[in-house]
């Protein structure tokens, strides 16, 4: 039997993986939006553990709407960058520092 | 009359849907009918006053053609309007003057012209808003949304420096208004309820009075402008086009006065009366300091704009000497005269100022530089006697002759300044030499002598447009110079009243 | 009874105003002989009905009419209305300025005949007339406070009619900022007369008089002043600058840049007078203050002896004659100061028709000399202008107060009154005014013999001045001549005497009683002339002014070497143009520039305004440091908030 605890200590496993994807990743944005998708599932990961353990499924229905979202901001992340790397030319996430003060 | 319960409505809204259908022409192409439009909605708002004026009930202090409805229910916010004599009297100066800045407009202005006449009627409606509006939100709505409209016309049709000088004067309004904001809240607070009208009964202690009192002190002093609050005046002035100069001169100041009369002196009667001291030497400086910095000032509109500052030191003068005045002569009626000067104080300067601040345009106009020194003129005179003729009258009325507008609101004030103390009159009076000074020196660089270019040489008299603007203003301006009491009849009522609850209770 | 009157008086001051109205607005089109033709028959009717006025009100005795035409503000328990009273003063004066008036305008039309602004001309004359007329049938401060300033406006726009001169719109500048001086005083007296009697109308104010006696308000801590004295110097400071007294004189001369018809009737006969009306009017408040009569008396006397000493040195003919004006007004004052109102309004009235001939016929030898001033440019007139040469001399001689024209019967009552006042400084006064009656001739004359007598300096032909010109000087020689000895009885030594109850003088500073012992008609008081010693000093004056400009020119040289010091002094006039040009006119440009530089720009805008902007930008610009641009610093940053947080949370 698998306990609870051990689906959360994944789920967190994923969503730091992804926050140091994000965080030490320099080089590929691609990259970074994966990461972005892992943390979203290390989330959904929680959201069926709770819903299984408690019987509830509002929680799988959840994931439904984030599945759906994500995919969505992945399209749409996927399009932004490729847009990025028509006018700047690279997609390197070192390079990208319009925003500086 | 039929329309009684929606005319504030119909004044407040009509130009900023005027304004809205002038916006719909769009580009440069259809002008004409921009400016017919516009011309059209700011005469109609101007002859909707008429029934105003007399349908006005001038025996009753109550606010008159009511109108309220709930707005925010939660904050017990309401849409209400409602006027007194005061706002009556500013709602009628409003059309005027909104009709006037339109027909300049007309001339003066050649790019954007559907903007222009956009903002201003927008303008207009907003100033009509705050004059009417009896609920303290509503007001400090339309107290903000007139900021816009200004702004933009400085920021856009405003001369070379016009950038500092939008922002220097929307920060300057905005940062005053932000505490009277908090002042307004704290007072919800108290009441329940946002009515200004439920305010006035509130017996605060003296010290939150005081903090409320320079909470709308900021707001209000850097309206009118007072001392030392007053050096985004002179900038914005210089930048503003013509016709922005004239709603500056002629209502925005007045908005400031119009405050002191409306929130502070009734709602923190006893602030005000402690500290009515500082707020005459305030005053006091305004005209003489002013005064003096407007003598040596080389552009003519700063010149107009510091002469305004310093008029209008009297108009706040008028309304602080009141504590003074009934100190020594222990009777209310005594104090009348200084309060309707101030008032009659700030309806006369629209005339004469506004019509000051159209001149430089109609010059400036006239040369390729659109220079507004006086060294780039002399001589004028001999070119465009008609126009010096005008110009000769509104700086007589700037100088305070009697018989012209400005001789009213002066002389009453220093009349009752000689009843508080024989130094505040003789220092507001040295305004007699001071204003003649700067204004008669102005007019004597700029109209008389030899003519100084060519350009000067070949200037046309004012034309058939700037003709009509300018009889309109003289008619103006000997009205209330030689009968001002149409304008007092409505104002005796409003005036006692606001005396009787501005009053803290006299010690016998 | 009484209304029609009324309706007259308003007619005659509205007329001119009427003819000002449609010659200022439509005079181009109207050309220039219906304009004046237009004016002068309106400034005629003007006169025509001031004449059937004064006739009614002082000839015939008709009790004084007061009436309110309308009611210009009411504030509080204040109450102004635009009214006017009609008494034996008023009536006086109404003749004479309409009657001075309508002759400028008949002058006018020759004097100004080639000037482009001659319908303006017209308009601003008319103007002023309708403004003086207002001031003089003021029955409330206010009104007169409306005249007072309509004149000076006038004043200030005539002046500087030839406005393409500098120094034309130098002076007019000048005049109206002096003026305007003076109306602070004004203005503080009018508002300490309601704030002590609640109300501007001067019978409310004359009949509660006595109630204030005594009374005083506070000045300065721990200084008390009598409230009518404050009234009353303060007034005075009033027409100290409208009458050019000692020290607001400065633009009197100045005003000399204006057209000479102007100079006539602006600067000589109505105008300046008007603060010797003014304190006429008030008698009722001046007379319970020996203070401010005692200050009228000194300044006026003053006044009236430095000033004539400036007129002996003047090169320009009006500029003499314009001195000349401001020493005589020192001569009312000094009569108002000894409580001889009705003789200051006599010699007003005999001034008024002398001065203005004066002015008018030195308007006739300058249009006949091309607009040459200049009176070392001039002389041996006498042939070529034989009327002009004949009117001036009698102005001269009237002005010089020999019998029996009539400047001698006004300034001989004078000169009476004051050694007979009572009034402190009387004695200096007197002093003074005894050498001013020498003083005067020999200016006056100087100016005639440099004029009309000698060597002819002028190099072109000189013509008579067209009939035009001629008539108004032979209209104003006759009363020139007579109407002193005519006046004398009837304004001085008959009861009710023509100024009648207008005027109130205390019992204790009566002075015309003692005067009225001496007094045996007109005729033998120009017979026994010879006894008083102001007739010999006149004549002494004449001589003196032959001796030295015709007989022995060489001995004025003489004392101008000898006495260069004094000579000096009066070339730089005592000194008070330099002092206003100096202290007044520079320290309060510098005093500006202090405000407008240092306070304004500096420390209000530079510190506060765009300080607390630089204040910003600067923490703003170690702020944007923070702002590297990267992602992952933002996230990383987003994670440690995050962490602080929660850890915050959980930790409480």
């Amino acid at each position: 039997m698998v306990a609870l605890s051990n689906f959360l200590i994944l789920a967190a496993i994923l969503f730091g993986v992804g926050i140091a994807g994000i965080l030490i990743n320099r080089k590929n944005i691609i990259v970074l939006l994966m990461s972005i998708e892992l943390m979203l599932l290390a989330v959904n990961t929680n959201f069926i553990a709770f819903s299984y353990f408690l019987g509830n499924n509002t929680g799988q229905l959840f994931v439904f709407f984030i599945l759906t979202v994500a995919a969505a901001e992945a399209a749409i992340g996927l399009a932004i960058m490729m847009v990025l790397f028509r006018k700047s030319g690279t997609i390197e996430v070192d390079k990208l520092d319009a925003l500086k003060g | 009359m039929w329309f009684k319960h929606i005319i504030l409505s119909l004044l407040i809204w009509l130009p900023v849907i005027g304004a809205m259908l002038v916006l719909l022409t769009g580009g440069d192409r259809q002008a004409r009918a921009a400016r017919f439009i516009a011309f059209s909605v700011a005469l109609l708002n101007l002859l909707l006053c008429i029934p105003l004026y007399l349908a006005f009930d001038p025996s009753r202090f109550v606010m008159q053609f009511q109108e309220n409805h709930l707005w925010i229910r939660a904050y017990q916010i309401h849409y209400a309007l409602g006027v007194d004599g005061i706002s009556l009297a500013m709602i009628i100066l409003t059309n005027f003057t909104g009709l006037l800045v339109i027909l300049a407009g007309c001339q003066a202005i050649r790019v954007r012209i559907a903007q222009y006449m956009a903002a201003f009627l927008i303008m207009q409606g907003m100033m009509i808003g705050v004059f009417a509006a009896t609920d303290a939100i509503l007001f400090y709505v339309f107290w903000e949304g007139m900021l816009i409209p200004m702004y933009l016309s400085i920021g856009m049709w405003g001369s070379a420096n016009r950038n500092y000088a939008a922002v220097k004067f929307f920060l300057y309004t905005f940062l005053g208004s932000i505490l009277m904001l908090i002042a307004l809240l704290y007072l919800y607070n108290q009441t329940g309820s946002f009515d200004i009208q439920r305010f006035y009964g509130l017996h605060l202690p003296i010290a939150i009075q005081k903090l409320i009192f320079f909470a709308f002190l900021l707001a209000f002093a850097v309206k009118v402008p007072m001392w030392p609050v007053h050096t985004w005046l002179p900038d914005a002035h210089t930048e503003a086009p013509a016709g922005g100069s004239v709603v500056l001169a002629a209502l925005m100041l007045k908005l400031g006065i119009y405050g002191f009369l409306r929130f502070s002196m009734p709602i923190v009667p006893q602030a005000c009366a402690h500290l009515a001291g500082l707020m005459i030497i305030l005053s006091l400086i305004a005209i003489i300091y002013i005064g003096l910095v407007a003598i040596v000032q080389v552009d003519m509109k700063k010149l107009i704009a510091y002469s305004s500052i310093a008029h209008m030191g009297f108009a706040t003068l008028g309304c602080f000497m009141i504590y003074g005045i009934i100190r020594h002569m222990a009777k209310y009626q005594d104090a009348y005269m200084s309060l309707e000067g101030a008032v009659i104080q700030m309806i006369s300067h629209a005339f004469g100022s506004g019509a000051m601040f159209l001149g430089v345009g109609i010059l400036a106009d006239r040369l390729t530089s659109h220079s507004r020194l006086i060294k780039d003129y002399s001589g004028v005179a001999a070119r465009m006697p008609l126009f010096a003729a005008f110009f000769m009258l509104f700086a007589m009325s700037n100088v305070g002759l009697p018989g012209t507008a400005g001789f009213v609101g002066e002389f009453m004030v220093i009349m009752s300044a000689f009843q508080s103390h024989f130094w505040v009159a003789f220092t507001a009076a040295l305004t007699l030499i001071l204003a003649s000074a700067y204004t008669l020196w102005m007019y004597k660089r700029v109209f008389f002598g030899s003519i100084v270019s060519n350009e000067v040489a070949a200037m046309k008299d004012i034309n058939w447009l700037e003709k009509t603007n300018y009889i309109l203003l003289a008619a103006g301006v000997f009205f209330i110079g030689l009968y001002p009491a149409p304008v007092l009849n409505v104002l005796h009522v409003t005036i006692e009243h606001l005396l009787s609850i501005s009053m803290p209770p006299l010690k016998v | 009874m009484g209304t029609h009157l009324f309706s007259i008086a308003m007619a005659v001051a509205l007329l001119p105003l009427v003819g000002a109205l449609i010659a200022g607005l439509f005079g181009k089109k109207m050309g220039r002989t219906a304009t004046h033709r237009m004016t002068i028959m309106l400034v005629g009717s003007a006169f025509v009905l001031s004449c059937y006025l004064f006739a009614e009100i002082v000839l015939l005795g008709h009790p004084t009419v007061e009436g309110v035409l309308y009611n210009w503000v009411t504030s509080g328990t204040f109450q102004f209305d635009v009214s006017i009273l009609l008494d034996r003063l008023s009536a006086t004066m109404l003749f004479i300025v309409s009657f001075i008036s309508f002759m400028v305008h008949i002058y006018t039309v020759g004097y100004m005949k080639e000037d482009p602004g001659y319908e303006r001309f017209f308009s601003y004359v008319s103007l002023f007339t309708f403004a003086m007329l207002i001031l003089v049938l003021a029955n409330n401060f206010l009104l007169l406070f409306f005249g007072w300033e309509g004149v000076g406006l006038v004043s200030y726009l005539l002046i500087g009619f030839w406005f393409k001169r500098e120094s034309a719109v130098e002076g007019s500048l000048k005049a109206f900022i002096a003026n305007r001086v003076g109306d602070v005083g004004f203005v503080l007296a009018i508002a300490a007369v309601l704030t002590y009697f609640n109300s501007l109308d001067y019978p409310t104010v004359f009949s509660h008089v006595t109630l204030l006696v005594g009374k005083t308000m506070p000045l300065f801590p721990g200084l008390h002043v009598s409230v009518i004295t404050m009234i009353c110097v303060l007034l005075f400071i009033g027409a100290m600058a409208k009458s050019a007294q000692i020290p607001l004189h400065i633009w009197l001369p100045e005003s000399m840049e204006g057209p000479t018809p102007i100079s006539a009737l602006i600067h000589a006969a109505t105008m300046v007078t008007a603060g010797i009306y003014m304190v006429a009017r008030m008698s009722p408040l001046f007379e319970y203050s020996p203070v401010a009569l005692s200050l009228v008396l000194i300044l006026g006397a003053t006044t009236c002896l430095l000033m004539g000493f400036l007129a002996v040195m003047q090169q320009d003919i009006k500029r003499v004659i314009a001195y000349s004006t401001i020493s005589q007004l020192g001569y009312m004052a000094v009569a108002l100061g000894a409580s001889a109102y009705d003789t200051a309004i006599f010699h007003l009235i005999t001034h008024a028709f002398f001065k203005a001939l004066l002015f008018l016929a030195a308007g006739s030898v300058i249009i006949a000399l091309h607009h040459e001033q200049d009176m070392r440019k001039m002389g041996g007139l006498a042939p070529y202008m034989p009327i002009t040469y004949l009117t001036f001399a009698i102005g001269a001689l009237a002005l010089a107060a020999i019998p029996p024209f009539s400047g001698f019967y006004s300034k001989d009552a004078i000169i009476e009154a004051v050694h007979l006042s009572k009034t402190p400084g009387a004695h200096y006064a007197y002093l003074c005014v005894l050498v001013g009656a020498f003083v005067t001739p020999l200016y006056i004359f100087r100016a005639l013999f440099l004029t009309f007598h000698g060597q002819k300096r002028y190099p072109d032909k000189v013509n008579e001045s067209p009939w035009v010109m001629l008539i108004p000087l032979i209209a104003l020689a006759i009363p020139s001549m007579i109407a002193g000895g005519i006046l004398i009885t009837p304004m001085l030594f008959s009861t009710p005497s023509m100024l009648g109850a207008s005027i109130f003088i205390l019992p204790q500073h009566v002075v015309s009683t003692a005067l009225a012992t001496d007094f045996q008609g007109a005729k033998l008081m120009a017979l026994h002339a010879t006894q008083t010693l102001n007739f010999w000093l006149a004549l002494a004056g004449i001589i003196t002014a032959w001796l030295f400009n015709l007989g022995r020119p060489q001995w004025a040289e003489l004392l101008k070497k000898r006495f260069s010091w004094l000579y000096q002094i009066f070339i730089v006039k005592y000194g008070f143009d330099a002092f206003n040009q100096v202290v007044l006119v520079e320290g309060s440009r510098r005093l500006g520039n202090f405000f407008y530089k240092v306070s304004d720009l500096i420390m209000i805008d530079g510190v506060f305004v765009n300080g607390s902007g630089k204040l910003i930008r600067l923490f703003a610009r170690m702020g944007r440091r923070i702002q590297t641009g990267y992602l992952y610093h933002y996230a990383l940053a987003m994670l440690l908030g995050l962490a602080i947080c929660l850890g915050w949370f959980i930790g409480f």
